[in-house]
């Protein structure tokens, strides 16, 4: 989009704020669950260290905590825990438990016997026994299991975002989903910084000796606590409502920078991944969240798309885009393909969305009966012998469902046989195999053609996203003077970026458009 | 003082003492003596409570010592271990300073009592501020014995605390320790295998094999009366020296020739052991030595005399 490369230095001063911001929360989330993991697991491993028989089971459990892959972990605490902070505490902290317990565990069974039965003969009870011989002569293992926890808990606190709870991850993410190296390295870098020098610190109090470790063991909780508090920080300020918007939509001059600057849209917004947004919205932990708009969970969840008055969501209208050189050497496939243009409007495509993505139906069935009940459906060719036409997809719900339609039509209309490649990771894996005949044709949005492939600048962005057409046209003609695709007739969903809310409190609060909502949010 | 009756322990299958009895008397030093696995480390453990004995009783002035608290019972116990278990993570004034801790002492009043027992097993006081890995072996060692004997307990307990010293600086620590006031005004019981240890600082020994006293008496007794042959082997290796040990000047008093030199003055009583008189010689590098045994009965000896008095006790022993 710009001429300019950015640089990361650029980037980082640009975004200052947020990095700020995104640094606090995961040092935050970091020493919040590691001071809770402390608190649990040193008297846990106290506790084994006195009754040996638990060690095994105790240890195992924390082992088998520790396999958990973190993702996964984050997924099973959002059904138990919301999404947010709590959920990404509970699991960083259930990370950071095997390393403290087990430390615990060894530095107080690690303590020279004699030691500790000099102690008993001296008349020390118990209590006397643990807190001055065994903990102060097992603490510098003891650290170091608090060492080896706060560096995971660093990198595991990355993964945070995925469920709402910010951090470093957000840009992480983000960067990722946008192609955006500045953005990933503006996270990955600070957040590897901070697992240096925090590692580098602890180091240090290892090697203090007992009378500082003394003063240390006082300080440490002090020092958790304060660190603990900078994730609340960042949340000090609210809104009436909270946003959730994918890492994605937050970098996109069509998203959060587009609500920014033309609706100067302000709202509490937190980062969270496309899988849980909507079930949070319905779960009412969000309000407002970044969605498209003939998602199936739109209708499985009870949302509502806001009318993008302003128009700042280009149109994302779908259609084949096809090889010049396959249409010449498939002579039948453009009459085929264009069987299914004007035959699928959004709510349409939203109810086939909604069946497989929460009806969990095969994207074969869906396609099989929506052909046969506009009777489209013919059975296959007997005679599949004038080549095959490879179909491609993007890796989401929608696409395998066209790409099954395609094909059935394919192999019902014509005598092509069909291989289909579906799955392709994103838009620009899907048009490197089309621009380099690795398959023939794939449905594409008019919206992405624009700014994803063409990446036209912002003048033309503003002019031809005025309306479908034009935006249609514009591509249209500059993919085929630029790569010799054409785009076949639209097949007549839009599935732009939208902003929506469930369908209750948008009617009870009166909101139908984006405008609505600002006004709404500025009100008192 | 103590006495020890009818005990037993049991680790699993293992019979670790078997019903030993002994009593010690107030400011007698008991040595237990045996080779490793003879029990005589559980027996001195089962007197504090650190170990709790399967069967049997055990008294110190009378008082069971399963009727008290155990961290009570152990305050008034004095403890010297063999790897003497000092707290790597306190200096040396701390470690000293434990007891007295726990006994809520004034900090004065640990202070004063510190600097005396540094004073006394010839400490520098510039090593109160040192941890323990910053001095010898016997350094550490004289440290475990002081934390133990800071509350001058009447007991004291000695898991073969010289067992980790060189020869050396063992014999040393041995003539302080037979020198120190604190000590002889209290009940010792001292482990060791070491049977010349056992000659040089016991009042008596008790033998143990497999978890029972085979005999028990004075190092005399032991040396010229064994009960058994496996008292007998025990002793056997370093026999002429300990019989020199374990016979006092006492013994042979009457033995040895009646001269009285009138200019010379008493230089060593008649408590002295054989090896001590025999050693004097050398050290005075003199040909007679006096020994004293009342203020009116002193006797001017030879080194010919002293050992035609001992062969011919030990004859009639024999």
């Amino acid at each position: 989009m710009n001429d300019h490369q950015q640089t990361l230095f650029e980037f980082m001063q640009q975004q200052a704020d947020k990095l700020a911001v995104q640094t606090l929360q995961h040092i935050g989330l970091t020493f919040i669950s590691l001071f809770i993991a402390v608190l649990i697991g040193l008297p846990l491993g106290i506790l084994i260290a006195r009754k040996k028989q638990l060690s095994g089971s105790v240890l195992g459990v924390a082992g088998i905590l520790q396999t958990i892959p973190s993702i996964a972990l984050l997924g099973f605490m959002i059904p138990l825990l919301g999404i947010g902070a709590k959920p990404a505490i509970v699991a960083l902290l259930l990370y950071a438990l095997l390393p403290i317990i087990r430390n615990t565990y060894t530095g107080i069974t690690g303590v020279d016997a004699s030691v500790k039965e000099a102690a008993t003969a001296m008349g020390m009870n118990n209590w006397q026994i643990l807190f001055k011989v065994e903990l102060p002569l097992a603490m510098p293992v003891i650290l170091a299991g608090i060492r080896t926890a706060t560096v995971i808990n660093v990198g595991v606190a990355t993964l945070a975002s995925y469920i709402a709870a910010g951090g470093l991850g957000e840009f992480i993410f983000g960067g990722i989903s946008l192609n955006n190296t500045n953005m990933i390295l503006a996270g990955a870098i600070p957040a590897a910084l901070l697992a240096i020098i925090f590692d580098f610190l602890l180091s240090r109090t290892q090697r203090l000796n007992f009378k500082k470790i003394k003063a240390g063991t006082y300080a440490m909780p002090v020092i958790l606590v304060a660190l603990s508090s900078l994730y609340f920080i960042p949340n000090a300020y609210g809104s009436k409502l909270t946003a959730g918007f994918t890492p994605e939509f937050m970098g996109r001059q069509d998203g959060n920078l587009g609500l920014e600057s033309k609706y100067h849209l302000k709202i509490h917004t937190i980062v969270i991944s496309d899988a849980v947004m909507y079930k949070a919205a319905y779960e009412k932990q969000l309000d407002v969240i970044s969605g498209y708009s003939t998602d199936g969970r739109l209708k499985a969840y009870g949302l509502v798309v806001l009318d993008d008055d302003k128009g700042i969501f280009p149109p994302y209208y779908a259609a084949p885009i096809i090889r010049e050189d396959a249409l010449r050497k498939f002579p039948e496939l453009e009459k085929t393909l264009n069987l299914l243009s004007g035959k699928i409007n959004d709510s349409v495509m939203t109810d086939l969305n909604y069946r497989t993505d929460y009806l969990h139906q095969s994207p074969e069935r869906v396609a099989k009966d929506f052909l046969v009940n506009h009777q489209l459906w013919k059975p296959a060719h007997s005679e599949s012998n004038a080549g095959v036409v490879r179909v491609g997809s993007k890796i989401f719900g929608e696409q395998y469902i066209l790409a099954n339609m395609y094909s059935m039509l394919i192999k019902g209309y014509t005598n092509y046989d069909v291989s289909t490649k579906t799955g392709l990771g994103g838009t620009k894996i899907c048009f490197d195999a089309l621009t380099n005949d690795q398959i023939d044709f794939y449905p594409e949005y008019t919206g992405t053609g624009l700014l994803a492939i063409l990446q036209a600048s912002p003048k033309i962005i503003n002019e031809v996203t005025q309306n479908k057409d034009s935006t249609y046209n514009y591509v249209q003609q500059e993919f085929k003077n630029k790569y010799q695709i054409k785009w076949l007739k639209p097949i007549g969903f839009n599935n732009a970026y939208a902003l929506m809310m469930r369908e209750q409190q948008a009617k009870n609060l009166n909101i139908k458009t984006i405008s609505n909502l600002k006004r709404y949010l500025n009100s008192k | 003082m103590i006495k020890v009756d009818n005990v037993s322990k049991q680790f699993n299958k293992v019979k670790a003492v078997d019903a030993i009895s002994f009593e010690v008397q107030e400011q007698e030093s008991l040595i237990l003596l045996g080779t490793s696995g003879c029990g005589k480390t559980t027996t001195l453990k089962m007197i504090n409570r650190l170990i709790e004995p399967t069967s049997g009783n055990i008294f110190i002035n009378g008082k069971n010592v399963t009727s008290q608290q155990p961290e009570a019972l152990r305050r008034e116990i004095g403890y010297v271990l063999q790897n003497n278990g000092l707290f790597p993570h306190y200096t040396v004034a701390e470690n000293i300073a434990i007891v007295p801790q726990l006994l809520k002492w004034d900090k004065k009043k640990t202070e004063k009592r510190t600097l005396e027992l540094m004073e006394k097993l010839h400490l520098s006081a510039d090593y109160l501020n040192a941890y323990p890995n910053e001095l010898s072996g016997g350094q550490q060692q004289r440290i475990g014995l002081a934390r133990a004997l800071v509350s001058d307990p009447p007991v004291l307990l000695m898991d073969e605390p010289f067992g980790a010293l060189d020869n050396v600086t063992r014999a040393n620590i041995h003539k302080e320790f037979k020198a120190l006031d604190e000590l002889t005004r209290k009940t010792i019981i001292m482990v060791t295998h070491d049977v010349q240890e056992a000659f040089e600082l016991g009042d008596r020994i008790c033998l143990m094999d497999k978890g029972k006293i085979v005999q028990s008496g004075t190092p005399a007794n032991l040396l010229f009366n064994p009960t058994n042959e496996f008292v007998e082997s025990f002793l056997k290796d370093q026999r002429l020296h300990l019989e020199f040990k374990a016979i006092k000047i006492t013994d042979i008093w009457d033995i040895l020739p009646n001269h009285q030199q009138p200019s010379k003055t008493a230089t060593l009583t008649a408590e002295t052991d054989l090896w001590s008189a025999l050693e004097s010689f050398r050290y005075a590098n003199t040909e007679t030595i006096s020994i004293s045994k009342s203020k009116t009965e002193i006797k001017t000896i030879d080194f010919e005399q002293l050992m035609s008095a001992f062969n011919r006790y030990k004859n009639k022993q024999a």
